[in-house]
């Protein structure tokens, strides 16, 4: 599974992949390569974060065409919006991406991450809610793996609220999905 | 000898190539590393320098990687395991210096997660286009040891035996990484210290007054070192000298002296060989890779074989010395071998010198910045087999 976690420098768009690829390597017993964009355009503009996840060793580190696009601005969104292969899931933040251009091959979910982060006290807990959204939507790393890979991974004064975004982001993605 | 506990961070990691090998270092006993900051390296000293405190080991970052390099030759005469790490142009300012720890026999390792060249190139795009400044980079007759990780995990793994090759044979051993592979984050599961074998420095213990630094016999021995500080009267320099260190400047000394750093690396080519075959028996053409285009190759073949192509690989992990024996027998054997790599023909020229026109050599050049298409590599593989 190819997949692209995109946003702006800062959102914690790097992190969201780290934990993501900790959680599928180390709990999950698959196999995951985290490579992410260097340079110029990781501080304040469009940045990324490439994860593949697989069941064999992965051989090829890049990803050319996703098969999940995460997107929490409308810079990343633009940018990368061409790029997945038909039958993606794309994810955004519903406050922060206003998709102009809609691919009608791919299935979109958005979620308000920000916003509940700031609900929460804090919008830097955002691409944590984020990444639980994910874990409800894709399948591709189960919720206990996601708990597992929270903790050295973030501040340890933080991890109860990670932890709490994280099931928040979750539950709303389990919620979007039995309507 | 067993590694020392205190250095092994024992457990399941998901951190990058460049992390992993400054973990490879602590676990192998490194306890000094001077080295100057430079994309895409310089986590592999933050690492360090954050661990080191805890383990009792020393970072100094040096003005710059001249002195980076004199640095740790001068704290290896004093007894610690030492690297230095850098890219690309601290790579070449370190010349110099590291063609003085050969003709000093220093054991040394020196990280170079190569970027795209020349000159400041692409800092924060991968290459593998150090192979042959690695090899010969420095003036003089000399050989090294160059090995190339294609994971963090064996970013890990290969630090450790980069360490115990340098203690074995005295000599700076080349950890050529590249970007792709230091910036890459994957698993990497460290071993409980009594899992891991470490090769201790080779100490003097006779008497005083007998203590040769070197040893010109010709015997394959590696002369034993001492601890500078501990009282004994040496000399060590530079020039062509003798086996006590001392200058000796004439055809004979300088015959000795220059064949010894020779003939300790090529003689024991087949001892320090540290190669990966897969189906190379009834193969017809051979992949010959290494580093990160090991991987991106491996899909090639993959596909090749799909399509009924006898296609074996060799993954090179020591690059120099270079496996001249096995190419050479191998040529005679299958009809090419296709040699992809970051950059535009170094490793190939040396396949297509040993397998001396008894099979083709197809190179897969690519300039850097990116890993090949696995379809460029699929290509030359059906080129070579017609």
């Amino acid at each position: 599974m190819d997949i692209r976690f995109s946003g702006f420098g800062g959102q914690g768009i790097i992190k969201s992949g780290m934990l993501i690829g900790k959680a599928a390597s180390l709990f999950d017993n698959k196999f995951a390569t985290l490579t992410q964009s260097f340079g110029p355009e990781a501080r304040g503009g469009a940045c990324s974060a490439q994860v593949v996840i697989d069941e064999n060793a992965v051989l090829y580190p890049y990803i050319i065409a996703p098969e999940i696009l995460v997107s929490m601005s409308q810079e990343a969104y633009e940018k990368f919006i061409g790029d997945p292969v038909k039958g993606s899931i794309v994810l955004t933040d519903t406050d922060l991406v206003k998709p102009k251009k809609i691919r009608k091959d791919i299935k979109m979910y958005s979620i308000p991450a920000t916003r509940i982060a700031e609900e929460m006290g804090n919008r830097i807990f955002a691409n944590v809610v984020m990444v639980g959204f994910f874990t409800a939507i894709t399948n591709v790393v189960s919720l206990e793996a996601m708990k597992k890979a929270l903790p050295g991974s973030v501040p340890e004064r933080f991890l109860a609220t990670n932890i709490e975004a994280l099931e928040k982001g979750y539950e709303y993605g389990k919620n979007l999905t039995k309507k | 000898m067993k590694a020392d506990p205190i250095g092994v961070a024992t457990g399941n990691h998901f951190i990058d190539g460049d992390h992993a090998c400054g973990e490879g270092a602590i676990a192998a006993g490194c306890r000094f590393l001077a080295g100057y900051p430079i994309t895409p390296s310089t986590e592999v000293a933050e690492r360090i320098a954050e661990r080191f405190p805890k383990v009792g080991g020393m970072f100094i970052q040096m003005e710059d990687e001249i002195a980076s390099m004199a640095a740790i030759i001068g704290a290896a005469w004093g007894g610690p395991k030492v690297m230095t790490v850098t890219s690309g142009p601290g790579f070449s300012l370190m010349m110099e210096n590291i063609g003085l720890a050969v003709m000093l026999e220093t054991p040394c390792v020196v990280v170079n997660v190569q970027r795209g060249g020349p000159s400041t190139g692409l800092p924060p795009l991968t290459a593998q286009a150090d192979m042959m400044q690695a090899r010969w980079g420095s003036h003089g007759d000399y050989e090294i040891i160059a090995l190339c990780p294609n994971s963090p995990q064996e970013c890990f793994d290969l630090t450790i035996t980069a360490f115990n090759l340098a203690e074995t044979w005295r000599v700076p051993v080349m950890f050529m990484m590249d970007e792709c592979v230091g910036h890459m984050t994957e698993k990497v599961v460290i071993p409980e210290a009594d899992q891991i074998e470490i090769v201790p420095r080779n100490f003097y213990k006779g008497k005083k007054e007998d203590y040769r630094p070197f040893n010109f016999s010709g015997s394959g021995e590696i002369a034993p070192m001492i601890k500078a500080g501990e009282g004994y009267n040496i000399h060590i320099t530079g020039l062509t000298h003798d086996e006590r260190g001392y200058p000796a400047l004439d055809a004979e000394a300088q015959d000795k002296n220059v064949r010894h750093l020779v003939d300790k690396i090529l003689k024991n080519e087949e001892k320090i060989r540290l190669l990966e075959e897969d189906q190379i028996d009834d193969a017809e053409v051979i992949v010959i890779s290494y580093g990160i285009t090991s991987r991106v190759s491996q899909k090639a073949v993959q596909d090749a074989r799909a399509a009924g192509i006898k296609v074996g690989t060799i993954r090179l992990i020591v690059v120099w010395p270079f496996p001249e024996k096995l190419i050479r027998k191998l040529a005679s054997k299958v009809k090419a071998f296709i040699v992809p790599e970051i950059n535009l023909g170094q490793i190939s020229l040396e396949v297509e010198r040993y397998a001396a026109g008894k099979a083709i050599t197809i190179h897969v050049p690519h300039a850097g910045g990116w890993v090949h298409d696995p379809n460029d590599i699929l290509k030359a593989i059906k080129k070579g087999v017609k």
